[in-house]
């Protein structure tokens, strides 16, 4: 069985993010860059398929060349094969970027499971797998947390308030897997060694771009901690006591 | 929270294993009100402390960083946070088993235990490692992995304990306030602290804490790499941290270490990625540390494939996984030495940066020593941060030396090998007379000294000097220099001294002054030359140098050029506070020219009007003359041990001084000589001394066999150790050794300095002291038709005729005592230069 899984280059953020001066975008001039652990999930979950089944185990993204460097990451995983859509923006919008993957499709060898994680890292839209299906019409699955191959049929598990909500789609489908589908290996040095010598198909992108602007970014404001005082000397201790049962640290 | 104090006696910054070290020391030599504050949490604020290798391997070819490193261990392992588990050093070619033999020379010249072994042995210690790769491994059982943060958390716990310090973690440093060049005040974003003594341990942000008060700490942060593959199983069976030795391998400049049931994969081999103190995030921004940078794979995978190499029985697992890879920063320096002391440019500002984990707390007793006695235990010459010439401190200077140092960290490097980066800063006027002569260049504290001359190469052959066999021997050497040596002893030759730097002194209280500073008697006559010792407090080498009586309230110091910015920094801060002596740096405004040799009168005289007679001009005497049109003060003195003079001109008249002095030397066979000359051939025929080599800190005159008839009744810095000194018997005396003839090596070999000297049976020689016995200084002395080493020797073996071992890339070579003390071998009554 032959997948493909659709990862995004993000940048690798502390806990406090940067904003360039202008306040659109972060500020990445001291970042590194990774995929989200969504994705890292949907790489692991694809090779094991692909080790499973004898099939193939592809990685796509969109964008300059620098985000070859998440193509070989996923490479260095297991993935087999990469296929870069070159659009000049870091970071086009989700109708952009499901033009480019869905352009890509119609010229690359068919595939029988298209995955993505379930919204990238830093716009954390949720669009894109979404808008590819739709435009190829096949069935789609968010927030996936399961998969199993059945035939000509997968089935898709997704957690719900409810329960667990089981999805059997025909192939080829689409799913947005979530992290916590499975647990992703490190990279192996001599996986790294050949993903650096793999070739990676790079493929025109359809130049279009979406209609959804960044306008400007903006820090959540800060959480401030409220002080209350809850009384003075030995007068305190009943509000104390109802504090902390109210934690239930004291029965 | 811990209320902020206003008033502190030192305020240390940086809470690494440095600044916590200093701290521990400080207090216990007594300081109080230590503040000791960091910008990040505590126990790991964020600085490389915190994602360092933290292993120590004791043998360096420095004396200096091996006795810091040795001190560190003892107090890592007296605070119960280091863990030995042996290292191998291991060679995957003959160039690199060369140097591991250079290893074990250093290993005996500095007492550690250490031995060659075979690749099996190397696999029977590490035996998950392909031992088909290694040619031969350096064993030294005493390498250890130790517990920085650990430690410094008890440093800081012993200190506070003893009432000396406070802490203040999570607090930024704003400002550096200073008055008059000296530190007052720390002001931060908890409060403001009076204090007049401050220690930037800061790691790689020193060169902004620094910036705060007006000085430089001259580091650049840098990348070091570092990933752990695992977990692997032989690895996680020991269930310890580390269990096997640690290994080098040395040639693809790697290291890997057992870190758990990981292996740790570090390397000193990808290309140099600099950064700025500016740029490093902070630490809520840094996605791990803020000195933990994000990996840059593409740098690594030539590293990855030479890990594979050695240990692919365990790397190539497909359950062996890259769980953590870092860019790490750590510090470098143009020279690749730390930068201790206190900043030439204001006092009581100290820096302890550039400093690895292995000579972290090391660093801390000898920094609290120096600041509480005024010199260390240890001779800092080599990490004095008032070492630097100003064109040294620039960035663009310490960026291109740290790139071009970075790759030499685990390299082979050559005693006399010349930076290439950043050349040709300093030249004499009289450089383009010297190109054209093909001078081979050499570079001082950025100056550029022919060190031999092309033009001289048929000299070779026509005085009939040997070539050297071997190509180490022979490296960044050139049998001119002999040439050019015998060639000055028989006519006389001109020699570029311009990198000297010159220091000029006047006022009223200019004799007090340099009579504080000096050994030497300074109230002589105007006109005289007075050769001198400096000596620290403790009565050991600061330098030694030529200081010229101009007037009666006028001095000139001429001192060395590598040393001469410790030296401007050490007359610098004695200047009395009244303004009663100006000190200014005369180095660029004055060019020097030697001119030497049994026909330097007759050459001299061709182009003066003046007297140059004896009589007239009278050996350890200076007078101004005219050569020309030009203006020269020269002085007439030697380190070659031949008749002649310094001349000393304005540098904008030295191309007509050279051509003056070429022209009328050329009848009388004058030849241009290089400062491998007067620096090793025919200063060590007269066994003169050199800073550096035989004068440092642990030496004073008395074992240098240049204490003075009289001792002045003056005070002096230094002296009453040097009294002290001269009334006992001297631990141990500097010698002049020659090679014996013959070749054990089957062919002639030269040791290059550094080496240790042996009984005959091949024991290491240590003094009383315990301060051993190794080669300070090595060269030829073509007129001597031998091979000389000079080495500080204990009394027993200092006995002339004495037979000894030096021990030289794996064989021992049969030395001879030829001089205990300073008698010179060659014209032993300085019949020529007087």
């Amino acid at each position: 069985m032959d997948v493909l899984v659709c990862v995004k280059r993000v940048p690798a953020v502390g806990a406090e993010i940067l904003l360039t001066a202008d306040g659109t975008a972060i500020d990445t001039r001291h970042l590194g860059f990774t995929i989200g652990p969504h994705e890292e999930c949907a790489v692991e979950e694809a090779v094991r398929i692909a080790e499973r089944t004898g099939g193939s185990a592809g990685v796509l993204t969109v964008g300059p060349p620098e985000t070859e460097e998440q193509l070989r990451y996923a490479l260095s995983m297991g993935a087999d094969h990469a296929v870069r859509v070159d659009t000049p923006e870091t970071d086009p919008d989700p109708e952009a970027t499901a033009a480019a993957v869905t352009g890509a499709l119609g010229e690359l060898p068919p595939y029988d499971l298209v995955l993505f994680g379930e919204a990238s890292a830093d716009a954390g839209h949720a669009q894109v797998g979404f808008r590819v299906a739709c435009a190829l019409r096949r069935p789609v699955v968010g927030g996936v947390k399961g998969i199993d191959l059945d035939g000509d049929r997968v089935l898709l598990r997704r957690e719900s308030p409810e329960g667990v909500e089981v999805h059997e789609a025909p192939l080829p489908a689409v799913a947005a897997v979530l992290e916590g589908l499975n647990l992703p290996r490190y990279p192996t040095i001599k996986g790294r060694l050949r993903a650096k010598k793999a070739p990676i198909r790079v493929l025109d992108g359809p130049g279009a771009t979406g209609g959804l602007r960044t306008l400007r970014l903006r820090h959540r404001p800060e959480a401030r901690a409220r002080t209350v005082v809850l009384g003075h000397g030995a007068a305190a201790a009943p509000a104390v006591v109802d504090v902390l049962a109210e934690l239930g640290i004291v029965p | 929270m811990t209320p902020f104090p206003d008033r502190a006696q030192v305020v240390v910054i940086g809470a690494g294993i440095v600044g916590n070290s200093v701290v521990h020391h400080l207090a216990r030599l007594g300081w109080r009100d230590i503040l000791l504050v960091d910008k990040g949490p505590l126990p790991d604020p964020g600085g490389s402390t915190g994602h360092a290798s933290n292993f120590v391997f004791p043998v360096d070819h420095s004396r200096e960083i091996t006795q810091l490193t040795a001190d560190s261990s003892r107090q890592y392992a007296e605070l119960g946070t280091l863990t030995t588990c042996g290292g191998i050093e291991v060679a995957r070619t003959p160039e690199r088993v060369q140097e591991l033999h250079r290893r074990m020379s250093s290993a005996h010249a500095w007492g550690i235990d250490a031995e060659l072994i075979t690749p099996a042995e190397v696999a029977e210690k590490v035996p998950f490692l392909d031992p088909t790769v290694v040619l031969r491994g350096f064993w030294t059982p005493s390498v250890a992995v130790v517990d920085p943060l650990r430690a410094g958390e008890l440093m800081r716990e012993r200190a506070t304990a003893a009432g000396a310090l406070t802490v203040s973690a999570m607090t930024e440093v704003l400002a550096v306030d200073t008055d008059d060049g000296r530190v007052t005040r720390v002001r931060t974003d908890r409060g403001d602290v009076d204090t007049e003594y401050v220690v930037v341990a800061c790691g790689v942000w020193s060169p902004r804490i620094a910036a705060l008060a007006g000085a430089t700490i001259p580091l650049t942060p840098a990348v070091h790499q570092m990933i752990d593959v695992g977990p692997i199983a032989e690895l996680a069976a020991t269930g310890r941290e580390i269990a096997f030795p640690i290994v080098r391998d040395m040639d693809p400049l790697m290291y890997e270490r057992q870190s758990g049931a990981d292996l740790e994969i570090g390397s000193y081999a990808h290309r140099p990625i600099l950064c700025e103190p500016d740029d490093i995030p902070s630490l809520a921004a840094a996605a791990l540390s803020p000195t933990q940078l994000p990996f840059t794979p593409d740098d690594f995978d030539p590293q990855m494939e030479a890990a594979l190499e050695l240990f692919h029985p365990v790397l190539d697992r497909p359950d062996a996984g890259i769980r953590h890879a870092i860019n790490g920063l750590l510090s470098l320096t143009p020279d690749g030495h730390p930068l201790l002391g206190e900043t030439p440019e204001v006092r009581g500002l100290w820096s302890a940066a550039a400093v690895w984990i292995k000579e972290g707390p090391g660093v801390g007793r000898l920094i609290a020593e120096w600041m509480t006695e005024g010199a260390p235990e240890i001779d800092a010459a080599a990490s004095d941060i008032a070492r630097f010439a100003p064109h040294e401190r620039t960035r663009h200077h310490v960026r291109a030396r740290a790139c071009e140092g970075f790759n030499k960290t685990y390299g082979i490097t050559h005693p006399r090998e010349q930076w290439s980066s950043d050349r040709g800063v300093r030249r004499s006027p009289f450089h383009e007379r010297e190109v054209a002569l093909g001078a081979e260049f050499f570079e001082v504290a950025g100056w550029e000294r022919p060190q031999w001359y092309a033009s001289n190469a048929p000299l070779v052959a026509e005085l009939g000097v040997p070539d050297r066999p071997h190509e180490w021997d022979a490296r960044w050497w050139s049998p001119i220099i002999d040439a050019e040596h015998l060639a000055m002893r028989r006519s006389a030759a001109m020699i570029d001294l311009s990198a000297f730097s010159q220091f000029d002194v006047r006022g009223p209280g200019a004799l007090a002054y340099v009579q504080h500073l000096t050994v030497a008697q300074m109230d002589r006559p105007v006109g005289r030359v007075i050769y001198t010792p400096v000596l620290a407090p403790d009565g050991g080498f600061r330098s030694d140098l030529t200081v010229v009586r101009l007037g009666d309230r006028h001095f000139r110091v001429v001192t060395g050029g590598s040393d001469g910015a410790r030296d401007l920094a050490w007359f610098t801060r004695h200047l009395p506070r009244d303004g009663s002596v100006t000190l200014t740096d005369v180095t660029s405004a004055v060019c020097t020219l030697g001119l030497w040799g049994p026909r330097a009168r007759d050459v001299l005289a061709a182009i003066t009007d003046e007297d140059v007679s004896d009589a007239a001009f009278p050996f350890a005497t200076a007078r101004t003359i005219t050569i020309g049109s030009i203006p020269v003060l020269a002085l007439r003195l030697s380190y070659v041990g031949e008749l002649g003079w310094e001349l000393h001109a304005p540098t904008e008249c030295g191309l007509r001084l050279w051509d003056a002095v070429a022209e009328a030397g050329a009848p009388h066979g004058l030849v241009p000589a290089g400062i491998g000359v007067y620096g090793t051939t025919a200063r060590m025929e007269k066994g003169y001394r050199l800073v550096g080599h035989e004068l440092d800190a642990e030496h004073g005159p008395v074992e240098a066999g240049l204490a003075l008839p009289g001792l002045k009744s003056q005070d002096f810095v230094g002296k009453a150790a040097y009294t002290k000194a001269r009334e006992g018997e001297p631990e141990a005396t500097l010698c002049t050794l020659t090679l014996d003839p013959g070749d054990p090596a089957g062919h002639p070999r030269f040791p290059q300095g550094g080496e240790p000297v042996l009984t005959p049976d091949g024991a290491r020689i240590t003094d009383r002291r315990g301060r051993p016995s190794f080669v300070t200084s090595a060269g030829a002395g073509p007129s001597l038709g031998t091979y000389l080493l000079m080495a500080y020797l204990p009394p027993w073996h200092a006995v002339e005729g004495t037979g000894l071992l030096v021990e030289y890339l794996g064989e021992r070579y049969p030395v001879t005592v030829a001089r205990a003390g300073r008698t010179p071998l060659f014209d032993p009554d300085d019949t020529r230069m007087r």
